[in-house]
């Protein structure tokens, strides 16, 4: 068991206050997590721009190297963790045992975060779009094209509410650093383990340990980093999404509500795609919001949702650490009887139909933690309430919908994978605004190019790109064009 | 030990025998209220015969039930010797609708005066200024700060907070209305410390954050605006947070009093803290006026030591008898220490919160 302290500015704080992070099937105490009161980060907060400023004296390609360095660190070596230390097997061990996650995906999202540090050089000109690096540091330059520009930074720190459920969501966070912007980090309950072994990787890696803060705590800490910094990711339900709706400082990741649409043109081919939909559906434990939660299509929707529940209905849970084990544990108690008693009442609609159910019962409780095997519905119009769900576990609606009528009866859509020939349709759908990452052709909805703009723009959010005068002398003389 | 064993048995007695003649005083028809006399009847048995020490009245009397503190009306708790004297009316904190009201004439003079004893005069400096910032209105609280600030000299300032529309606030959610008027009640408290001299602080610890807040976001503290004694109590304070609010908030160079009290009991006295203590706040009931208990909700019996369970009290004045209340608050059970030897109760928090959101909002 791993005592983990507070961090404030990099500093262990030891507080009185402690959270037992627990083994979701045998109950063991993995670490007592130190928690903050709201109180000390208002207090730490009037030193937040003592952060950017340590960050600034430090080139952003020398960061980028840090971060080169700090991902070799955080995939292969022993680092500290609180009052003892931790090797990239205990990792994942220990992150599978409290989120419930099996652990060759721990593994696999070791693999994706050390790819974001190893290539951030790459993903830094992705996100800025090919922006020359040195004008983010200097706050003002000159372009490619011979126009100068300012980028100024709108907040010395960036906090980050992060969530227990979905330790995928890490890579989002990692690109800031190296733009010299600090961070705040709130970590969910069950997943302390990354942004302290990020810290740790990080500040071995020459990262000064003074420009990140972690925030264990409850409810009302992550309330506190939300009105505190000036730039917050939170991740939470679509309620939360509209309550933070027009606020420019707190940016949002809901629910995904990914999907695959099929066009009229190919929907009669529908079994060329049934593993391309299978893997959007099933990968990673369905768990994140890039995976698929819908299948659209005007006909066959009956045969696509047998076949869809024939190839992944048949999933069993299986142990954590068994690398064929494809589901997450629901390791908060009660969260999965919740979600299917939500399932079960959805299907008493009439043209809801449970495709699934022939392969036995979906729902396993265990002592400690629960399981939802995977869920095929059938809807027979997109205007019934399970047409536009998402939980998190592999869920899939089957849902029969003109085509016309698709884009308009979708909603707000993370990842489209429209698998569709026909340039008119796909014209519209690159058109629609309810659609965030839009993939034409037979593409799965996890399929993620690291080198296109991805999550909302880290780089809008945290800078503002604005007009910047000055004499061209002074121009040449600081940024040598 | 042999000593504290003593000091244990002498309090027990002088409860015992406080008990014995308060229950008497009320069940008398010379000297009781209407209320414990027709109740008395009703239950068809004689306390002021029947208890003979302190343990009889958890044995015998039931629970007391806050409505009849909102139901009746004030002059059916005013004990014979008593009548005709005006009497003053004080209410109970946060709640909504009919509060629960107490009389009385003279009892916070007595709990307060006594409460002086355990302060000292550089923490609490005499013939100064004080200010209290917090529920005044209807509560017993603001006539027993400014008697506290007069024993010792003292006159004091007062700024109002009225905790039902905070309470009010939160529950329908108006956040930013809670944070607007918290950050109205701040302004006129430091405006009060900005252009007076005051050397004692009396508010709750969500204001005392603050005021403190106010204060380092001009470069200046709470010590350097002049204060040097904080009383502080009103919501929960767990080992954590108390920390926070004497290391970085008072810098360990104000005093810090944390008190537990309310309309019915009057005040509590903490326990001076060591460094075993941890942070971890015990309060003793002003005994034997007041008796504060540890019980397990399900069967009334008290909980061992270092156990949580619902903190009930017994008032045991001639002004007011009031046994075995339940309070909204749960707590541990410590032991009696040299100091005040019976049992205190620590960590006090609004009962349940650990299985349900429990608003106690900004004040």
């Amino acid at each position: 068991m791993i005592n983990i302290p507070v961090l404030r500015w990099g500093e262990p704080y030891e507080s009185l206050d402690t959270d037992e992070v627990i083994h979701h099937r045998t109950g063991e105490v993995l670490a007592k997590v130190g928690q903050a009161n709201p109180g000390l980060l208002a207090r730490d907060m009037r030193k937040a721009k003592l952060a950017r400023e340590a960050l600034r004296e430090i080139p952003i390609k020398d960061l980028v190297e840090m971060m080169k360095k700090a991902g070799d660190l955080y995939l292969n070596a022993t680092l500290p963790l609180g009052d003892g230390e931790q090797s990239p097997n205990d990792f994942a061990r220990q992150q599978s045992a409290s989120t419930g996650l099996p652990e060759h995906m721990c593994k696999f999202n070791m693999e994706k975060n050390h790819f974001v540090l190893n290539n951030m050089d790459q993903i830094l000109d992705a996100l800025t779009r090919g922006l020359d690096i040195d004008i983010l540091q200097r706050g003002f330059g000159v372009e490619e094209r011979g126009v100068p520009v300012s980028y100024q930074a709108q907040s010395p720190v960036l906090g980050m509410v992060l969530p227990s459920n979905s330790p995928g969501v890490h890579t989002l966070w990692m690109p800031v650093i190296p733009m010299q912007i600090g961070l705040v980090l709130k970590p969910g309950p069950q997943e302390p383990w990354t942004p302290y072994r990020m810290f740790a990787a990080f500040t071995e890696a020459g990262v000064p340990r003074q420009c990140m803060g972690i925030y264990p705590g409850g409810g009302d800490m992550g309330a506190e980093t939300v009105a505190r910094c000036g730039r917050v990711m939170i991740f939470g339900s679509t309620q939360t999404v509209k309550q933070y709706s027009g606020n420019e400082q707190v940016q949002v990741h809901g629910p995904g509500y990914s999907k695959i649409l099929l066009g009229d043109d190919v929907v009669d081919q529908w079994e060329d795609h049934l593993d391309l939909m299978a893997d959007s559906i099933y990968k990673n434990s369905g768990r994140g919001c890039i995976n698929c939660s819908g299948v659209w299509a005007s006909r066959h929707t009956e045969e696509i949702a047998e076949a869809l529940a024939e190839r992944v209905g048949r999933y069993e849970v299986k142990d954590p650490t068994d690398p064929e084990a494809g589901l997450a544990a629901f390791t908060v108690p009660g969260q999965a009887e919740a979600v299917w008693g939500m399932i079960e009442e959805g299907c008493e609609e009439n043209g809801t139909t449970h495709v699934t159910e022939k392969h036995g019962a979906r729902l396993e409780q265990m002592e400690r933690c629960d399981y939802i095997r995977p869920t095929i519905l059938h809807c027979d119009s997109p205007d019934l309430k399970m047409a536009n769900t998402e939980y998190m576990f592999p869920f899939t609606s089957v849902v029969k919908c003109p085509q016309e009528k698709m884009i308009e009866k979708i909603g707000g859509t993370l990842v489209a994978s429209a698998i569709t020939n026909d340039e008119a349709w796909a014209a519209q759908l690159t058109d629609a605004t309810n659609i965030d990452r839009l993939n034409i052709g037979p593409l799965p909805t996890i399929a993620l190019n690291w080198l296109q703009p991805h999550e909302g723009s880290i780089v809008d959010f945290l800078f503002r790109a604005r007009a910047y005068q000055t004499p061209d002398e002074r121009l040449k003389a600081r940024c040598g064009k | 030990m042999a000593e504290l064993d003593q000091r244990i048995q002498e309090a027990k007695e002088q409860l015992d025998a406080h008990a014995v003649e308060i229950v008497k005083w009320h069940f008398s028809p010379e000297t009781g209220s209407q209320f414990w006399l027709d109740w008395a009847k009703e239950a068809n048995w004689d306390p002021a015969g029947e208890i003979t020490c302190f343990d009889d009245i958890n044995a015998k009397f039931p629970h007391f039930e806050d409505e009849w503190l909102r139901d009746l009306q004030p002059e059916v708790w005013v004990p014979k010797e008593f009548e005709g004297q005006p009497f003053n009316i004080f209410e109970t904190g946060g709640t909504t609708g009919m509060p629960k009201q107490r009389i009385g004439w003279n009892d916070y003079k007595v709990d307060y005066s006594e409460f002086s004893d355990s302060l000292n005069d550089e923490e609490f400096p005499r013939n100064h200024y004080w200010l209290m910032v917090g529920p005044t209105g209807p509560r017993r609280l603001r006539l027993s700060i400014e008697h506290l600030a007069n024993v010792r000299g003292c006159s004091c300032y007062f700024v109002d907070l009225d905790p039902r529309w905070v309470k009010r606030l939160i529950s329908e959610k108006q956040f930013d209305q809670a944070k607007a008027y918290m950050d109205h009640v701040v302004d006129q408290a430091t405006t009060i410390m900005k252009n007076r001299s005051v050397s004692a602080l009396f508010t709750t610890p969500k204001l005392l954050e603050s005021i403190a807040e106010r204060y380092e976001s001009e470069g200046s503290s709470l010590y350097e605006a002049g204060i040097r004694g904080v009383f502080c109590g009103g919501t929960t304070m767990d080992p954590q947070y108390t920390r926070f609010l004497v290391e970085e908030l008072l810098e360990n160079k104000i005093g810090f009093k944390p008190t537990y009290g309310n309309t019915l009991m009057g005040l509590a006295k903490h326990k001076p803290f060591t460094p075993e203590d941890k942070f971890s706040i015990t309060y003793h009931a002003p005994q034997p006026r007041a008796v504060l208990r540890v019980v397990n909700p399900d069967t009334d019996d008290l909980v061992e030591y270092e156990e949580w369970g619902r903190v009930e009290l017994t008032t045991l004045t001639r002004e007011f008898f009031m046994p075995r209340f339940l309070e909204r608050d749960e707590a541990i059970r410590r032991p009696p220490i040299e100091l005040y030897p019976w049992d205190g109760v620590a960590e006090v928090r609004p009962f349940g919160a650990m299985q349900k959101k429990i608003v106690e909002g900004v004040y």
